[in-house]
Order: C-alpha cells, then structure tokens, then sequence
C-alpha cells in the first residue's frame, strides 16, 4: 500500500462567525479484516479507526470509523468560525501511526 | 370493484409516469470542474446517427454528478496523483523517466488524450495511450511492458489524459488507415453479439435514456475514461469496460487492447467527438 497522505481543503480566510465546509481525504486500503488471501489465510484487519478535528485546541468533529467504510475514507463536515486559529486534522490507524494535518485560517 | 380498480388505475398511471421521467438525462444541468465548464452536449459530426452527442455524466444521479464537479472530492483523483509519481520516477535500463524525454505533462500532453486513438504507422494500428505507454516504456526506457489494466497503467494513462481536461475529443480520421479500423469498429458497434444478441447499438443507439432493469442508458461516451465507477470503487479502463459490456450480453469478450477492441475504441470515441475530455469521470 501506498504510504498514507491527508489531505484537507480548508478556507485560508473566512468573516467572523461564518459556517465553512471543510473537506478531508487520506488515502488508505481500510482492509477489513473479512477477506482472505489467495491461500485462504485471513488478511488481518487495518483501518483507520479515527478521525478527529481541533480548533485552537478544542475539538470540532470527530469520528469513530468502523471496518465497513471504504478505502480512502473522504469526511466533509462545516463549522463556524469565531476566531482567527488552526485546525488540526488527526487520523489514527490500526497499526499505531498517527497521520495529521494543519491549516490555518485567517478571520477578517 | 369499479372504485378500486380505478385507484388501482391512478396509482398505476402515476407510477409509470414518474418512472418515465426519471429516465430522462437531466439536459439543463452543466457540468464545471473546480469552476471549468466542460463541453457535455455537442453537434454530432458529420454521418453521426444523433444529432446532439451527450456526456454519460448527464444520465446519473445529483450525488454522482457532484462528485465530479471538485477534484478534490473526485476519488479518481489519487491515481492521478499516482500517475504523477510515475510520470517523474526513473525506470527501466535507459535510466529514464517519462519526463526525461516529455518534461512537463501539463505542457507536453495537454491535447494528446484528446486525439487517441492515433494511427502509428510503424505498428500499422491505432494506438490508444495504453498501448503508446507501452510501447515508449519498452523502446524508450527499456522497461517491462504493464499487463492490461495494471493499477499503474491506469493511473498514467488516467495522468496524462487529465492534461487535457476539458479539450474537445477530436479524432484525426485521415491519417494512415483509420478510417478503415473506423469502418471495423463501426461493424462491430452494430454486430449483435452473445446469448442475448446485442449490439452496442441495441442499449446506448435505439434505448440511451431509459433503464436496463435498474441501469440508466447512456450514449456509451468514452469521454471521461478511464473513469471512477462506483460500482467497482475503483478506476476502470474504456478496454475492461468493453470486456464487461460484451460478457453481459452473453458473449466472449474481445481481447483487450487486442485488433477488434482497438477498432471499437476508435469508433466509438469518434461518437463523442466535441465532447471534453472529463478524465477520470465519476459514473455509477
């Protein structure tokens, strides 16, 4: 598998109090855990278990992900802006690795 | 009785006429790419049997036709991002990458994916990109040749065709022999083939438009190949989607890549002839 890459689309700017859409993909193979291999052994279980979203520190979004979402899991969610700040984008995987991503976004 | 049988009446009226209109492609709809608008309804050419030739994204749902409408929500877009990776990575004997010989695919290849298949007159054949990939990746780079529908072969083919994103598709029939293998595809397109005994013609030339048990019709455009399907979850080829087409009317596939594939493909791309090239369009 390719190595696991977020990515996001985030407003850089946006006015006070206004509600963005915010786009996030990583890509990922989300094995399930139910297949089998060509010699029918099964082929162990490796998803991303979780996606979180933090504004300046307090969390915006967050999603337990379970074995039957779809490779290349895509969340698109909206939020209100009250402050200039950084969202933080958090994937974690089976196998212990954490992916994140950050952005900024400007309030003007 | 009369009552029940004329609710009964009403209900089934009712029932036809909304399913007849949901068989309509939805014309008033355009289609832009992160605010690009593409060409998806055109003048049919020349000896065409439509007037108008009509992009397949017409013929799906809001839900489908939005996903292509950003490439960031476009899930075909990784293997166009994969096919980048490729376009830049050194293989084969000859050290050499696709950008050694062809530098920067936005400059180099914009238009190519637009214009194939092209005749090439040392192989006496039309090639489509998969079979030029091919051949650049034997005689130029001294690589190893992808199997047909490779994950990699598909992301470069899908890369380079996205260069021209937008373009209309426009075949150039004079040279070599193409409009002989023009003349082949076109007598296959209207061969009736298999157990069911259908021709391409049966479904997308005398039926686009109305459903197939739970499948929407489209004029069988090959504008936006290769092109994300839904259904697969994955990115499918013009060739493995002709195999899947032939199979289900019962019959023995064609070769992919193969003479008789290679004469439909050009055929049928000139039936979208105008359209934008929309690679990789997201179907169902």
């Amino acid at each position: 598998m390719a190595e696991s890459k977020p990515r996001v689309k985030v407003p850089k700017t946006a006015a006070k109090g206004e509600v963005i859409t915010i786009k996030t993909l990583i890509n990922h193979t989300m094995e399930s855990g139910q297949r089998k291999d060509s010699d029918g052994n099964p082929i162990p279980r490796q998803i991303i278990n979780m996606f979180t979203a933090e504004f300046n520190g307090s969390k915006v979004f967050e999603a337990e992900i379970e074995p039957a979402i779809s490779a290349n899991p895509y969340f698109e969610f909206t939020m209100r802006v009250p402050e200039s700040g950084t969202i933080r984008f958090t994937w974690v995987d089976d196998d212990g690795s954490v992916y994140s991503e950050e952005q900024a976004i400007e309030v003007n | 009785m009369n009552i029940r049988t004329i609710a009964t009446g009403v209900a089934g009226l009712a029932l036809a006429g909304a399913i007849a209109a949901s068989a309509e492609p939805a014309l008033e709809e355009t289609l832009e790419i992160d605010g690009q608008e593409m060409i998806t309804q055109a003048p049919a050419p020349e000896g065409h049997p439509f007037d108008t030739v009509i992009s397949g994204w017409h013929y799906r749902t809001p839900e489908t036709r939005a996903l292509e409408t950003d490439t960031f929500v476009n899930p075909a877009m990784l293997y166009v991002e994969r096919g980048e990776e490729i376009w830049n990575t050194v293989e084969g004997t000859a050290g050499k990458s696709c950008a050694s010989c062809h530098g920067d695919a936005a400059e180099s290849m914009k238009g190519v994916g637009a214009s194939m298949p092209k005749w090439n007159a040392k192989a006496g054949k039309p090639y489509n990109m998969d079979l030029q990939i091919n051949d650049c990746r034997v005689e130029q780079m001294g690589a190893e040749p992808y199997a047909f529908d490779a994950a990699d072969q598909k992301a470069l083919v899908a890369f380079v065709k996205h260069q021209s994103l937008g373009m209309p598709v426009g075949l150039d029939l004079t040279e070599g022999e193409m409009r002989k293998w023009w003349e082949q595809g076109k007598e296959i397109y209207y061969t009736r083939f298999g157990q069911l005994d259908l021709s391409c013609a049966s479904c997308h030339e005398q039926h686009n438009g109305r459903h197939i048990r739970a499948d929407h019709l489209s004029q069988g455009q090959v504008n936006g190949f290769p092109t994300y399907r839904l259904k697969q979850a994955d990115l499918v080829s013009v060739q493995n989607r002709f195999k899947g087409c032939v199979r289900d009317t019962r019959a023995v596939p064609f070769e992919p890549l193969g003479d008789e594939a290679m004469a439909l493909e050009t055929y049928v791309t000139w039936r979208g002839t105008g359209l934008s090239v929309e690679t990789p369009a997201v179907r169902q």
